[in-house]
C-alpha cells in the first residue's frame, strides 16, 4: 500500500538510480539516520554503548570491508583479524608518534597502511583460487599476529606488550581513553560507519563494483570482456582491507583502549567477521549491518535473558548461548542460504503487493 | 530484527533491576573455555566465603554481600562487557582474574572509582598506590615471583648460579610477559643465562618449545602458565624426562588440574604460592556446615581444600577483611566504593586476625599503604607428591628481592603516570 514504485516519478537518470528507489524506504533512511545521529547520543549509558553499539558499529565496518572482498569480488579471506591488527597497531605507532594530529585522521590513515598491507597479502590471489586462497589469507592472520607479538617497536617496548590508546579528543571532547563520554564513542563510531557503508554503497554499484562481480561470477569471462584481474582483485583487496583497517583501528582505540593482538586479533576474529558476512549475506551491504547485529546482539541478549533474567548459572548459560548460536546459524543457512539480507529482499517483494497480493 | 532484539534485550535487563543495599562484589569468572579448569576452583572458593560470611554471620557489619557472577571465558571483550553491565549495581570491587582484562578496566576502574584487587596478577606496577589509585595487588605480585624462584634456585645451588641457564616458558600474553623484565636484571645481577621460549593462546601446542628444551638442555625451567596450557607443559616435561624438580611454576601454574593428567611422573614439580595449601583449617568445619552441606555452595561444591579453591577464598577474606576495615573508618556498615578503596589501602592483616578467623597462618602478614598496595612479597614453594595427591609447602615464606623489584616498579609506575598524565601523590 505505502510500499511501492508506483506514483513516485523519477524524472533524472540521478534519481532513477538512487540507492532506495522507493519513496517509504527513503524516508525511512533518513529516519534511521536521524535518530541514530540526534536521538540515540542522549540516551544511552555506558552499558548501552560498550556492550552493544561500539561492537555492533565497529563489527559492520569490518563486515563491510570483508564483504567488498568476499561477496562482491568471491575472494575468500580468512586473514580479517591479521589486518585488523595492522589497523589497529598502525593507529597506535601513528597516535603515539603524532599526538597532535587528530584521532579521526590517524584512523583513515591506519586504514590507508591497512590497505598497502592487504594489497601485498592481496598478490597470491592472482595465481589461486578458493580454498588455497583461503589458506594463503589464514598465513597472513597467523603472520601478522606474530610479527606485532615479536617485534617490540610496535608496542613501544612496553613490558607486557600490550598497547594502550593515550587519550586523543576531537573538538576538545576525548573520545578515546577513559575518560570518554559514551555518546563521544558512540558518535565516532557511527561517523565512520556512515561513511563506509556510503562509499562501500556506492563503489559496489560503480564501475569498481561491477568490475569485481564481473570476477566474481567467472573470472576467465571477465578477463575476456575487458576486465583487468590484476586491477579488480587487487582494488579489491585493498578497499576491503581499508575498512577492516578502519575497523580495527576503532576496535583499539575507541572501545577496548588495550589489546593484546593475540587475544583480540587472533583467527576467531577472522572467523566471526567471516560468519557475519555468510549469515548477512554475501555482496550486500545491508547484511553486513544485519549479521553484525545478528552476532554481536544475540550472545549479549541471550546472556542478559538467561542470567539476568531467568537467573541460571552462568556457566551454563554460556554454553547454553554456543548451542543457541550455533544451531541458529544452522538454521539460518539451511533456511535461507543468501542470509539475512535475502530474507529482507523477499520481505519487500511481498510489501510491495501487500495486501492484495493476487 | 534487530529492534526486536533490542527490546527484549532491554526488557531483560529491566528484570534484573538493580538492589543498592548489600555490599555488592563482582566476580568476573570462567567456567567455559580453554582455561575452565582454573577458573572454577578459584571462583567457587570465592563465592563460598562470601557464602559463609552470609549464612555464619550474617553479612559483614550487618550488611549481606551480594556476589554478581559473569561468565567471561578470559575473554577482553566479555570482561569489558561484564563491568559495564555491573558497575552501575554499586560494586564496590573487582576481582578480574586475568591479567588482559585486568589491563582494560585499570583506566576505567580508577575512572569510575571502584577498586581492583588483582591478587598476584595483573598489572605489577600498580604496587604503587602513588599512581594506581584503585588497583591493589597484595599480597605478591608476578616480579616477586620471579625473584621467588630465582631465591629458590639459588638456594638449591649454594647460593651460586652464575653460568646456569634457566629458560622460562610463557604464555604469549601481557601475563606471561609480566616476569621477563625482572628476570632479565636478575640475569645480570646473578649471572645466569635467561631463554626465553612463548608459547601461543591457548597453549594446547607446545612441542617444538619442550623440543627446543631437550636440544639446549636447560638446567631450570620457570613457567608461567595458566589453563590447559599448564597440563600440556607438565606432560611435555614429563615426555621428555626434564627432572621434575628443577622445573618451577608460577602460581597460577601449581594446582592439582595441572599435575594429575601427567600421572606418577609429575611427582616433584615445583611451584610457588603466597598461601598455605590443604584444608587442615578450622574455617573448613564451618564451610563443611553452613555452605557445602547446606547446600549453597558455588559450581559443584567438588573443589574444597584445593590450590585455587584455598586462593580465591583467600581473595574473599582479603575483601571481607577489607570491607571491615572500610566500615571502622567510615563509621557505616553501608560502605560505597570510594570508602571500600580506603579500607583496602588501609587493610593490615596479622597473625592474631588470622587465627581468628579460623585460618591461623594461612598466609603472610602485611599491611597495604598508599605507598605500598602491593605487600611485602612474602611467597614459598610447594612441591607436587603424586602418591598422596596433594601439593605441599617446602620451604618458609621469604621475601623477594626487594632492591630490584622496587626499583622496576618505580620506574614502570613513573612511565605509566607520565603516558596517562597522572600527578603521583599521597594525599
Amino acid at each position: 500500500m505505502f510500499y511501492r514504485e508506483a506514483g513516485d516519478f523519477k524524472t533524472s537518470y540521478a534519481e532513477d538510480s538512487q540507492t532506495f528507489p522507493i519513496k517509504f524506504d527513503r524516508y525511512r533512511y533518513y529516519a534511521v539516520l536521524v535518530i541514530a545521529f540526534a536521538v540515540v547520543p542522549f540516551v544511552i549509558n555506558d552499558y548501552w554503548v560498550n556492550a552493544v553499539f561500539l561492537p555492533f558499529l565497529i563489527y559492520a565496518i569490518a563486515a563491510i570491508g570483508l564483504n567488498i572482498l568476499t561477496g562482491y569480488c568471491g575472494q575468500v579471506s580468512l586473514g580479517t583479524g591479521g589486518f585488523m591488527a595492522v589497523g589497529a597497531y598502525a593507529c597506535y605507532k601513528l597516535m603515539t608518534s603524532f599526538p597532535e594530529v587528530s584521532i579521526l585522521i590517524h584512523v583513515i590513515l591506519a586504514g590507508g597502511i591497512t590497505a598497502g598491507v592487504g594489497v601485498l597479502f592481496g598478490l597470491p590471489s592472482l595465481r589461486i583460487k578458493g580454498f588455497y586462497l583461503a589458506v594463503a589469507t589464514l598465513a597472513a592472520q597467523f603472520f601478522l599476529v606474530w610479527l606485532f607479538n615479536r617485534v617490540p617497536w610496535f608496542y613501544n617496548y612496553s613490558a607486557s606488550g600490550q598497547i594502550s590508546a593515550p587519550e586523543r579528543t576531537v573538538l576538545g571532547v576525548p573520545v578515546t581513553g577513559a575518560e570518554t563520554a559514551p555518546w563521544a564513542a558512540y558518535l565516532v563510531c557511527l561517523l565512520f560507519v556512515t561513511a563506509s557503508a556510503l562509499v562501500a554503497r556506492n563503489l559496489t554499484r560503480g564501475m569498481a563494483g561491477r568490475k569485481w562481480m564481473a570476477i566474481r561470477d567467472m573470472d576467465i569471462a571477465a578477463e575476456i570482456i575487458g576486465v583487468d584481474p590484476l586491477k579488480a582483485k587487487l582494488s579489491a583487496f585493498a578497499v576491503s582491507s581499508f575498512f577492516i583497517g578502519i575497523a580495527g583501528a576503532l576496535f583499539f582505540s575507541v572501545y577496548l583502549g588495550a589489546v593484546e593482538v593475540g587475544e583480540a586479533f587472533g583467527i576467531n576474529k577472522s572467523f566471526l567477521v567471516l560468519f557475519m558476512v555468510i549469515i548477512g549475506g554475501l555482496g550486500s551491504i545491508f547484511g553486513s549491518f544485519a549479521g553484525a547485529a545478528f552476532l554481536v546482539l544475540l550472545p549479549v541478549f541471550l546472556k542478559n535473558l538467561l542470567v539476568g533474567g531467568l537467573g541460571w548459572p552462568t556457566d551454563l548459560a554460556a554454553h547454553l548461548e554456543f548451542i543457541i548460536v550455533g544451531a541458529l546459524i544452522i538454521v539460518f543457512l539451511v533456511a535461507e542460504p543468501h542470509g539475512l539480507a535475502q530474507l529482507w529482499r523477499v520481505a519487500k517483494e511481498k510489501l510491495r503487493l501487500w495486501p492484495f497480493p493476487h | 530484527m534487530r529492534k526486536t532484539l533490542m527490546t527484549a534485550a532491554l526488557g531483560a535487563m529491566m528484570a534484573a533491576g538493580p538492589a543498592l543495599a548489600d555490599l555488592v562484589v563482582v566476580d568476573t569468572s570462567y567456567r567455559t573455555g580453554p582455561y575452565a579448569a582454573n577458573g572454577i576452583p578459584f571462583s567457587d572458593g570465592y563465592q563460598d566465603y562470601f557464602t559463609l560470611i552470609n549464612e555464619r554471620d550474617g553479612g559483614v557489619g550487618g550488611e549481606k554481600i551480594k556476589v554478581i557472577e559473569c561468565e567471561t571465558g578470559y575473554n577482553t571483550e566479555k570482561g569489558v562487557e561484564c563491568y559495564e553491565a555491573t558497575k552501575g549495581e554499586g560494586a564496590l570491587l573487582y576481582q578480574p582474574l586475568s591479567t588482559g582484562i585486568t589491563y582494560q578496566l585499570i583506566p576505567k576502574a580508577t575512572s569510575d572509582g571502584i577498586s581492583l584487587h588483582t591478587m598476584g596478577y595483573g598489572r605489577t606496577s600498580a604496587k604503587n598506590g602513588a599512581v594506581f589509585k584503585n588497583v591493589f595487588n597484595y599480597p605478591a605480585n608476578y616480579w616477586d615471583g620471579a625473584s621467588h624462584a630465582i631465591t629458590h634456585i639459588l638456594n638449591e645451588n649454594g647460593g651460586d648460579i652464575s653460568g646456569r641457564k634457566i629458560a622460562l616458558v610463557y604464555h604469549n600474553s601481557a601475563y606471561g610477559k609480566e616476569p621477563i623484565r625482572t628476570l632479565e636484571e636478575l640475569s645480570k645481577k646473578h649471572g645466569f643465562e635467561l631463554m626465553l621460549l612463548p608459547v601461543d593462546h591457548p597453549g594446547q601446542e607446545q612441542k617444538s618449545q619442550w623440543l627446543q628444551i631437550r636440544r639446549e638442555k636447560p638446567d631450570n625451567v620457570i613457567m608461567w602458565g595458566w589453563g590447559v596450557m599448564n597440563q600440556v607443559a607438565i606432560q611435555e616435561a614429563v615426555n621428555i624426562r626434564f627432572p621434575m624438580d628443577q622445573f618451577i611454576g608460577i602460581w597460577w601454574s601449581g594446582s592439582e588440574n595441572d599435575v594429575k593428567s601427567a600421572g606418577a611422573k609429575a611427582n616433584g614439580y615445583k611451584a610457588l604460592t603466597f598461601h598455605n595449601l590443604g584444608s587442615d583449617y578450622p574455617l573448613y568445619d564451618d564451610m563443611a556446615k553452613y555452605v557445602v552441606e547446606a547446600g549453597k555452595a558455588a559450581g559443584a561444591g567438588d573443589q574444597v581444600g584445593s590450590v585455587l579453591y584455598n586462593r580465591g577464598m583467600y581473595a574473599a577474606m582479603l575483601a571481607v577483611e577489607a570491607m571491615r576495615t572500610a566500615q571502622e573508618i567510615a563509621g557505616t556498615s553501608a560502605i560505597n566504593a570510594a570508602q571500600m578503596r580506603d579500607g583496602m589501602e588501609a587493610l593490615e592483616i596479622t597473625e592474631a586476625k588470622m587465627a581468628g578467623l579460623g585460618l591461623p597462618g594461612f598466609g603472610p602478614e602485611f599491611k597495604v599503604s598508599c605507598e605500598n598496595h602491593g605487600g611485602d612479597g612474602m611467597g614459598a614453594v610447594s612441591q607436587w607428591n603424586a602418591e598422596k595427591g596433594e601439593f605441599e609447602l617446602i620451604t618458609d615464606y621469604y621475601q623477594s628481592d626487594q632492591e630490584v623489584i622496587n626499583a622496576l616498579v618505580a620506574e614502570d609506575s613513573a612511565s605509566y603516570a607520565a603516558e596517562n598524565g597522572i600527578e603521583p601523590s599521597c594525599n
